[in-house]
């Protein structure tokens, strides 16, 4: 098959899955709608990764489609963990009620993974704007799924109000872009970006707020806490994982790409952002008492981390952050599906849920202790080696006051992340024998559940491989 | 290819810990036995290390290397010198004696010896690691084990606060000697984490001056050195039995231990600067923990202090950088960790029984607990120094090494070995002699015969190296050696 093909193959079998399933969909009966869904979408999906991994592996960076889209490793590795990230978030969806057996659930989010493919491939303002906009939509609407839920809606229209706005101050510094270069592909634009002037950072700056939004950095955050906690849990972690990696593969590339001649001044601007975004984030989730916003803020403080590896700027750096989005879209996403087993349960995301949880159920309270321990950056799991390498980028590009604020700010992590393990292991529920309210796992939860804590484990002690993923992904950049 | 001893001590541990977790938790017998055959079985494997180091030879033995991130230079990378193989020798005793302990532990007796399990691995992992970033690998996994076992196993009342203070202490240590680490990786600009060429890595004077204190106060943070050591009583106290065993008993170490690998030997002419520094900390270390640990009421704050104070001891010897003072140190480390361990294991037996620890409430325990007695006052005499003892064969060097460095140190820091004596022997008067207070009167039943093998263990490996010394010196000699050629002197 032709290159042009190949550069989008991903991407046309998501859309012919979407197909499949709205033309399957009014075929099948109420009562095994669900089951039919959720594997299809996951297995198709699962198997829409296999067939690009092994037919569609770039080979050299190249451009197609006018310069539209780069066909490139980090493209291509982020598309597949996107896809990964929504099969299990399509498990994770099974058992919501009112959402696990809705067709319109799952194509939403199989049009939101398209939209971010074409996020961590786009190689032209156009082009990215529209994934930007393909992904967002979706995940609008998936936030306010659940028509009934006063909060849920509130989480719909609340990400669409300050999705538009810096959907808006976005377009309007692309339109700069174009005004000032007189074209859109990236790779063309960077020659009119070598050197420093007030325009220059100012259009940095508007391209930067609607960036910002989508990793949700502080000051842009705000709808962060709020969106988690209204959204159905597994959207939430799928807005928090694959959403905010597609996000920071953006990130990476215009910054590299377009303005590698400013790179002095950007470094600075990001780094006070990550130092901001780490305090902030931590500080706040100390003092919640819902998990899922306490998840939030903890989310908020990883794309702190995430960014010290950009503002290190080296290819050390953007491997590390693509290394730290790997295991972060891994951990995170096991943290918030143990979050759904438990309020599938309980029917509340509040820390007293969790009183007692060990001797309710112990394999998700060990699922918990793996997905949390990773969070905090313990070995032998995933985050910690995210964590040292980020932190060893900054200090090879001198970069140690940084390394050390994100130290400070893991110590703050470890902290709270502790607690709730404390909730799950040491507390008892009150008044209640925990042995009379066992949670049981659904299969689609345990197998979900597992398959992402052996790949924290993976991670973690067997980093080579991943790193080097990571760090093809980056050598492209360069 | 030789058998890779090493890498089967470090992981049993772990994979006891993963196949306890398939065991259901009501068959309580069937996990005991499985902790404890693991628990022997990695204890076997020390000895035979131990026994057949050569000690002539000296150096890294039953070295293993794979790569683990070649692009990195980051590898795993094992081996064992003089230095390290008691400490291999000490966790595999403290593994066994601290499973026997705890047999009588009833709440989820299954989680409790998977996560000492994990424990276990990180520290014998950190004990065998060459390379600095398995170091950390394993510290990290060391540490917080300890969170949960003291947070869900510990003492009631101070569990909740004490496991967050320790955690986060350590925590907090082991990421700043991070930093160091990986500011000495860049410096380095060898792209290696292996620490035996990073000590052929001549790094500047001037950074290692710099970066000395981070690293070596970093990971001492763990061995209790003043003014970090506020965590340890804390949390020797609240933990229970088997886990302030590891945990004043190995866990310590592992603190003191990578202060010398890491700090020490790698940055060698930092430690030349920084040593009055160090031997005044140590200083405070021994006399102001003896002083404080006269003073309580708690028993096992009486202990946990002691073991402050004996840790300055470590690092005083460290301090002085001479072969004398190494080599107590190294032999401290061992007859500390055998001792202490002992010390909690007693105290926690009698808690069991009397359920009170205040020294005052406590009393005659000597009749209905012959051996706990028996056992406290051996450790009560090694604690002293007495000759005969491991106490003497580590102490006596350390005082000779800060002699020659510092006549004034020395002397101040004998006052110690008065003020042990005096509450090591107040501490046994009350609570072992005496009358037995009227509440406790037939109320307190004998102990186990598990408990009386671990105490009896544990006795006698002191016994023996007081009056054979000759089976632990030469060891760490050879040890002592390598660190001095790499600071330059004999």
């Amino acid at each position: 098959m032709s290159g042009n093909i190949m550069a989008v193959l991903p991407e046309i079998l998501l859309l012919i899955l979407g197909i499949l399933i709205l033309v399957l969909d009014p075929f099948w009966k109420e009562d095994n709608r669900r089951i039919n869904l959720g594997w299809l979408t996951t297995g198709g999906l699962v198997l829409i990764a296999l067939i690009s991994i092994l037919v569609s592996r770039p080979v050299t960076p190249q451009t197609y489609f006018g310069g539209m889209v780069r066909y490139d490793w980090l493209g291509f590795s982020f598309k597949i963990f996107f896809i990964l990230a929504a099969a299990v978030t399509a498990l994770f969806m099974m058992d919501i009620e009112h959402l696990g057996q809705r067709a319109e659930a799952y194509i939403l989010l199989i049009a939101a993974t398209i939209g971010m493919s074409l996020m961590a491939s786009a190689s032209d303002l156009v082009m990215l704007y529209l994934a930007i906009e393909t992904t967002s939509v979706p995940l609008y609407v998936l936030a306010g799924f659940l028509k009934d839920d006063d909060r849920s809606n509130e989480a719909g229209f609340k990400y669409l109000l300050f999705g538009a706005l810096t959907s808006t101050v976005l377009l309007y510094g692309f339109s700069l872009l174009y005004g000032i270069s007189g074209q859109t592909n990236l790779y063309g634009i960077a020659a009119n970006f070598t050197s420093f002037s007030p325009l220059v950072l100012g259009v940095l700056f508007l391209v930067l707020v609607g960036l910002a939004f989508k990793v949700s950095l502080v000051p842009f955050h705000f709808w962060a806490p709020d969106v988690y906690e209204g959204s159905p849990t597994p959207v939430a972690g799928f807005l928090s994982t694959a959403s905010k990696a597609a996000g920071f593969v953006v990130v990476l590339r215009f910054f590299i790409v377009v303005f590698p001649g400013i790179a002095a001044n950007w470094e600075l601007i990001l780094a006070i952002l990550a130092t901001l975004t780490m305090t902030l984030g931590n500080f706040l989730a100390l003092a919640q008492k819902n998990i899922k916003r306490m998840l939030a803020y903890s989310s908020i403080a990883h794309a702190g981390y995430a960014m010290i590896g950009v503002v290190a700027y080296s290819k050390l750096g953007v491997t590390s952050t693509a290394f730290y989005l790997i295991a972060y879209i891994l951990t995170n996403l096991a943290a918030f599906g143990a979050v759904a087993a438990v309020g599938n349960a309980t029917k509340s995301d509040d820390m007293k849920a969790y009183y007692g949880l060990q001797r309710r159920s112990p394999g998700l309270a060990l699922i918990m202790l793996v997905a949390f321990l990773s969070l905090a950056g313990m070995p032998p799991f995933g985050g910690f080696v995210a964590k040292v390498f980020v932190f060893s980028a900054a200090i090879e590009k001198g970069w140690v006051w940084l390394a050390v604020v994100g130290i400070i700010n893991s110590i703050v992590g470890v902290y709270y992340y502790l607690i709730v393990l404390k909730y799950v292991y040491l507390y008892r529920m009150e008044g209640e024998e925990e042995e009379m309210h066992p949670i049981n796992l659904s299969r689609p939860y345990s197998m979900a559940l597992t398959i992402l804590s052996i790949g924290i484990i993976l991670i973690g002690a067997f980093f080579g491989p991943w790193f080097a993923i990571a760090n093809n992904a980056a050598l492209n950049l360069f | 290819m030789q058998f890779p001893i090493l890498s089967v001590i470090v992981f049993t541990p772990l994979i006891a810990a993963l196949l306890l977790l398939f065991i259901k938790p009501e068959r309580k017998t069937e996990i005991r036995v499985t902790a404890l055959a693991a628990a022997v079985f990695a204890l076997i494997l020390s000895i035979w290390v131990y026994f057949s180091y050569d000690k002539v030879a000296g150096g890294y033995q039953f070295k293993e290397m794979y790569n683990w991130m070649p692009t990195l230079g980051i590898g795993y990378h094992v081996g064992v010198d003089g230095l390290s193989a008691p400490l291999v020798l000490l966790t595999g005793i403290v593994m066994v004696t601290g499973v026997l302990i705890s047999w009588g532990i009833d709440d989820r007796p299954r989680e409790f010896f998977s996560f000492l399990f994990i424990l276990a691995s990180g520290v014998f992992g950190v004990f065998v690691a060459l390379d600095l970033f398995q170091l950390f690998f394993f510290y990290e996994i060391a540490v917080f084990p300890m969170f949960l076992l003291i947070a869900i196993w510990g003492w009631i009342k101070t569990r909740e606060y004490a496991a967050m203070k320790l955690t986060l202490y350590l925590f907090i240590g082991s990421v700043v000697a991070l930093v160091g680490a990986l500011a000495m990786y860049w410096q380095s600009g060898i792209h290696t984490f292996d620490m035996l060429v990073l000590q052929q890595a001549n790094f500047p004077v001037e950074f290692q001056r710099l970066w000395f204190p981070f690293v070596f106060l970093g990971f001492a943070v763990l061995g209790g050195i003043f003014p970090f050591h506020n965590w340890s009583p804390d949390g020797h106290v609240a933990a229970p039995t088997a886990v302030s065993m590891f945990h004043a008993g190995v866990l310590m170490k592992l603190g003191a231990f990578a202060a010398l690998r890491v700090g020490i030997m790698l940055l060698p002419e930092g430690a030349k600067y920084w040593a009055p520094w160090i031997m005044g900390l140590a200083l405070v270390n021994v006399v102001y923990g003896a002083f404080i640990a006269m003073v309580q009421t708690d028993l096992k704050y009486v202990i946990g202090f002691s073991s402050v104070s004996h840790m300055g001891l470590v690092m005083l010897g460290f301090s002085t950088l001479k072969p004398e003072g190494m080599l107590g140190a190294g032999v401290q480390m061992f007859s500390h960790g055998v001792m202490t361990a002992l010390f909690f294991a007693a105290v926690g037996m009698v808690y069991d029984r009397a359920h009170t620890r205040e020294i005052s409430k406590l009393g005659g325990m000597s009749k209905p607990l012959p051996w706990v007695a028996l056992a406290f006052i051996v450790g009560g005499l090694v604690s002293m120094g007495m000759p005969g003892l491991s106490g003497f064969v580590a102490e006596f060097p350390i005082f000779m090494g800060v002699w020659k460095v510092n006549p004034w140190v020395a002397i101040i820091a004998s006052i110690s070995i008065v003020i042990t004596a005096s509450y090591i022997m107040l501490v046994i008067r009350r609570t072992f002699f005496g009358e037995v207070p009227v509440e406790l009167e037939g109320h307190i039943s004998s102990v186990s015969p598990l408990d009386k093998v671990a105490l009896i263990l544990l006795s006698l490996i002191m016994i023996s190296l007081g009056l054979f010394p000759s089976l632990m010196v030469p060891w760490v000699q050879s040890g002592v050696q390598n660190v001095l050629h790499l600071l330059g002197g004999a």
